[in-house]
């Protein structure tokens, strides 16, 4: 008798000759690899070391994408990008270099990701990638430069788990307020380790924007990967359209395996925040109301899309960031900034007093925007505001109304109150 | 063939009210700023430099010891760095009840032992294991015991998978024996 399948086990069986089940360790086939301006010159170094001069697997799969450090702004992040476009003139590898943005997002936008494929990189929010009904696998750079030779890779199945949400959240919520709530509900327990499938109405109505930062931080619950279910709005199909192609979808199968079902109740959730030290730190903006804030920052791969930028140039149109108050924005790709361009999003964000900067990560690691000073407090969107990462500072996590909003008032404050 | 059989020091990652600290993240481990370094070698004073209580583990481990940490160790980034350092510091292995997945990944591609002992906090509570304590530990039958203490304890043994690349040495060299 054959089980039904999941949706990963779907996706990781098409790639891989081995029997795929929970606890299997199979070679999996990798449609596409890539390093970043992080991890990418320490792959060029293994590789080189182990390989020498000897081709890769398949170049037209192998990519670099540059967006810690974007544009360099350290001698080192610069030596380090010139040694991986050095590779990738050798090897013939396209760069998306640091014009581009996050390299998982421009890989959707590329149509290099998409439902289905198997996608691995060195940043570990490549499972961000969920969000298109793709495998993306975030791995350290002994991983990736076994996949630039080789093409594959090794993986134990992970179990699957059902998340069902109930009911909808508050018309005063957005996808971040839903996924901090996400965090607060499984902390880093439930999904440990398993592959998680987002059903119900909540889950399922996301744009391609909210299940972007839906999927993006299934890595801060400690999950290998999350999808939501394929029914939604047809916005859910943006990267098949951005990129001109059409994707097949996998849906479970009726009688697939889960580990656990786990239902968790949305109806009328407010806006969310995560309070210093740890992303599953989750309170309601309520609960955090008046704390003063020196800072904001609206960007990365968990809300860097165009519909998060909207999203706070609504609250922002017409009003002023409080005076000592810095905004940073960083749009997650090029191709988001042009959108912000042309809808006259930017103008909004300009006017406000907001600091918009080149695309980027922004604010996750040293080298890009969002850094904090010893006692500064800052609001970010960002997805990680563990003790000391982004600087000495405090970093509250939030959707970019709930930044916006604070950042007009100098604390922080729920959206609605403007 | 590679010895199987790991003795040392041991460290009890815990708080300053001697809590086992959980979820310790990669920026806790190797932070963020020092990404930028390619070289191992060169990795190994940085490790956990922002983890509050630890900062001076690279100066106080010697070759051979032995980390034991809360759940979920490696939280965060997939930066393979947090596992170099510790290979740097000839560390010898480190054992936690469960780690992130990219980096037990990291470590196993490495042929870094990282073992989980799924009752620690129980073997802690009991006084079973102390910091400054030897354990000796069987990476593959998962036997262990406390030579301080003459008390034996279990950890999960290696999988299959783990087994081989930690024999082979690493990912690079499994590999080579995969295509023979």
């Amino acid at each position: 008798m054959t089980l039904g399948k999941t949706i990963i086990e779907k996706i990781i069986q098409a790639h891989s000759q081995d029997e795929v089940g929970p606890g299997n360790i199979v070679w999996l086939d990798l449609d596409i690899r890539s390093a970043r301006d992080f991890g990418g010159p320490n792959v060029v170094q293994h590789y080189e070391r182990q390989y020498g001069n000897t081709p890769l697997s398949d170049k037209s799969k192998t990519f670099f994408t540059f967006d810690l450090c974007a544009p360099a702004c350290t001698l080192k992040y610069a030596d380090n990008q010139q040694i991986c476009r050095d590779f990738a003139r050798r090897h013939g590898i396209q760069v998306f270099d640091v014009d581009r943005g996050i390299g998982s997002h421009v890989l959707i936008e590329e149509g290099l990701a998409g439902p289905g494929q198997t996608v691995v990189g060195t940043d570990s929010h490549m499972n961000i990638l969920g969000a298109v009904g793709c495998f993306g696998q975030g791995m350290g750079d002994v991983d990736i430069a076994f996949a630039f030779k080789t093409g594959k890779t090794w993986f134990e199945i992970p179990e699957s788990v059902k998340v069902v949400l109930k009911g909808m959240p508050s018309p005063y919520s957005d996808p971040k307020d839903l996924t901090l709530f996400m965090c607060k509900e499984l902390g880093t327990r439930s999904i440990a380790l398993r592959a998680a499938e987002f059903c119900g109405e909540a889950a399922t109505s996301l744009d391609f924007a909210g299940r972007i930062t839906l999927c993006s931080m299934i890595t801060e619950m400690a999950g290998i990967v999350g999808f939501v279910s394929a029914e939604g709005p047809p916005s859910v199909l943006m990267p098949a359209l951005l990129s001109g192609e059409m994707f097949s979808l996998y849906q479970a199968d009726p009688d697939a395996l889960y580990a656990d079902t786990i239902e968790i109740n949305v109806e009328g959730l407010p806006p969310q925040v995560a309070v210093p030290f740890s992303p599953n730190n989750v309170q309601t903006v309520a609960e955090v109301r008046g704390t003063r804030i020196d800072s904001g920052f609206i960007g990365s791969c968990t809300n860097g899309r165009t519909e998060d930028f909207v999203r706070a140039a609504d609250v922002l149109n017409g009003k002023k960031v409080k005076k000592g108050v810095m905004l940073k924005i960083v749009p997650a790709t090029r191709r988001v900034y042009q959108e912000l361009l042309e809808r006259g999003i930017l103008e909004i964000l300009f006017q406000s007093g907001a600091i918009v900067l080149n695309p980027g990560c922004g604010g996750c690691a040293d080298g890009h925007a969002g850094l904090t000073g010893q006692g500064e407090v800052q609001i970010s969107s960002g997805n990680r505001n563990f003790s000391g990462k982004q600087g000495k500072g405090k970093t509250y996590l939030a959707s970019p109304a709930v930044v916006a909003a604070s950042c007009i008032r100098g604390e922080i404050v729920a959206p609605e109150e403007f | 063939m590679r010895e199987t059989s790991l003795k040392g020091r041991i460290w009890i990652l815990a708080d300053r009210a001697g809590r086992l600290i959980e979820d310790i993240d990669t920026d806790q481990i190797f932070h963020n700023a020092h990404l930028h370094i390619t070289d191992m070698a060169q990795m190994g004073p940085f490790a956990f430099g922002n983890l509050e209580g630890w900062k001076d583990f690279p100066q106080k481990c010697k070759e051979g010891d032995m980390i034991l940490a809360g759940r979920n160790f490696g939280a965060g980034s997939s930066r393979q760095q947090a596992v170099d350092c510790l290979i740097a510091l000839k560390v010898g292995a480190v054992l936690a009840p469960s780690f992130s997945a990219i980096y037990f990944r990291n470590a196993v591609n490495s042929g870094f032992p990282v073992l989980r002992i799924p009752d620690l906090k129980s073997l802690l509570d009991g006084k079973s294991l102390s910091s400054g304590d030897i354990i000796e530990v069987d990476v593959t039958l998962g036997k262990a015991r406390n030579l301080t203490r003459d008390i034996a304890f279990k950890v999960e043994p290696m999988s299959e998978v783990q087994t081989k690349i930690f024999r082979a040495g690493n990912l690079f060299e499994y590999g080579r024996i995969l295509e023979k």
